[in-house]
């Protein structure tokens, strides 16, 4: 069995494959396509594909990589948006190392940098603060993007900026919360998912209680995982096991690191921030309501969209560009014509293609494991 | 980024700014506490912890185990050595006692 020696406990893993198969076996009577679950973040998506999972389930189980990496999502407006703040004269632009290879509709930050625009990679929100301190000339702007995992961080650098009285920092916000996501494409009607893996790191923030509704009120098994293989398989078989009862709970398999209530001083920090945009955009998905968040009134003076006019172009991604069906699993991502011919994680065209997160670039790096792909 | 990495905190960086420093896998950054620290205790009661750090941040206490197993995944998956990349030349020296080359070993 490829690869399970080297995962913590090889016998617990091959007793979960084992488990797995017993209940795909049981499941298959009456069944005429395999059950789909998804898992819904990007780091378990490079998870599944590094330890070669997929390879190791029945053919009645598979997952389907889920919209959660959040550089993935970014439409190429907002990035445009963000060349156009960085290339202002006074600012210096702070950002993640990963999002300076996103492509925008003229050129990513990378590009912007290498024409002289002050692009810094940063490790931390609070090193853009500290560059704002050392920098009192210039305008120094964050661009802050990630679900609950990375939210509190800019939250904190925020309140903090706003209590050291710092007058030449803002963020950029362009972050993005799970539960309206998960709700909207629970609503969409064609919907082949069977069940859910849930996102460790941001349920670490948020808790289990927010994903209830995707229980009660859609009946589907949601079970939060950590990142290790076995932490993977054990809350598939967990997702399985309640699918054989006929049961749809919200779980927990990753109780070592995430509370049932979240993380109390995270959770106050994003409250004070932040509010709920109307709406927010996602490449691929088209605009989610209430997926976005922006700065309270409070904080307006470290609104980067309130200090410099952000152009905020619409901009449609390229008409050859798939990634929208390939996030909603509806096409795998071999199948996009453009996938390692037009797109590669060189060169990529679209942003599935961009993070070692993203499902495009996983294929393309691990190759797909049950014999479709290249 | 979102992945984050475990850390030891080994030092108090600034008990009222809520920052500590953390050793990542030799590398040392202040880190901000705020969402680990026990509301009205000490910063140095979290001296030894092993916690998450995600982009600077503290955001859960694990124990030794749990953090070496972590540590093995990411370096399995690729991710460690991105996010040691970015914490080494994505680290702006934050002021605290003793000086930015504290921060270093």
């Amino acid at each position: 069995m490829r690869f399970v020696d080297e995962f913590r406990d090889p016998a617990l893993a091959a007793a979960l494959v084992k488990e797995i198969e017993a209940i795909a076996a049981r499941l298959e009577r009456g069944r005429d396509k395999p059950f789909a679950i998804m898992e819904v973040c990007g780091g378990h998506t490079h998870a599944i594909f590094r330890y070669g999972l997929e390879g190791l389930l029945p053919d009645l189980v598979e997952f389907v990589h889920g919209p959660g990496c959040p550089v993935c999502v970014l439409p190429m407006g907002r990035v445009d948006d963000c060349v156009a703040i960085a290339e202002r004269e006074e600012v210096i632009f702070a950002t993640f190392g990963d999002a300076m290879r996103v492509p925008g509709s003229k050129k990513s930050l990378l590009q912007a940098k290498a024409e002289g625009a002050d692009v810094r990679m940063v490790y931390s929100p609070l090193d853009a603060l500290t560059l704002a301190k050392r920098n009192p000339e210039r305008q120094v702007v964050f661009f802050g993007l990630g679900f609950e995992t990375t939210m509190p961080s800019t939250a904190l650098t925020v309140l903090r900026a706003a209590r050291e009285g710092v007058q030449n920092f803002s963020l950029f916000c362009n972050h993005i919360t799970i539960i309206p996501t998960l709700r909207a494409l629970l609503e969409q009607p064609d919907l082949g998912i069977d069940g859910f893996i849930g996102p460790g790191h941001v349920s670490m923030v948020i808790g289990t209680a927010p994903y209830r509704f995707i229980a009660e009120e859609f009946h589907k098994p949601l079970v939060v995982a950590g990142f290790e293989p076995i932490d993977l398989l054990q809350s598939l078989l967990m997702v399985l096991r309640q699918l054989e009862a006929g049961e749809a709970k919200i779980e927990n398999q990753y109780a070592r690191v995430v509370p049932e209530h979240g993380n109390p001083a995270a959770l106050k920090a994003v409250a004070e921030v932040y509010e709920p945009r109307p709406t927010f955009e996602w490449r691929g998905l088209g605009s989610i309501a209430g997926s976005g968040v922006r700065l309270k009134e409070p904080y307006a003076a470290f609104d980067a969209e309130r200090r410099f006019a952000v152009p905020d172009i619409k901009v449609a991604d390229p008409a050859s560009c798939r990634c929208g069906e390939v996030l909603t699993g509806a096409l795998k991502p071999w199948a996009c014509p453009e996938f390692g011919k037009g797109c590669t994680p060189e060169r990529p065209l679209g942003a599935l293609m961009v993070s070692s997160e993203g499902s495009c670039a996983a294929y393309y790096q691990y190759g797909g494991i049950k014999g479709e792909a290249a | 980024m979102c992945l984050g990495i475990p850390g030891q905190i080994v030092a108090v960086a600034d008990e009222a700014a809520m920052l500590c420093v953390v050793d990542v896998s030799g590398v040392r950054r202040a880190v901000d506490v705020v969402c680990v620290a026990e509301p009205g205790a000490p910063l140095s009661d979290l001296v030894g912890a092993w916690v998450l750090v995600h982009v600077g941040f503290a955001m859960s206490i694990i124990d030794e185990e749990e953090a070496a197993a972590t540590l093995k995944v990411l370096a399995e998956i690729g991710e460690a050595e991105a996010e040691m990349e970015a914490l080494t030349t994505g680290s702006v020296d934050v002021e605290i006692p003793g000086g930015p080359h504290a921060l270093r070993r």
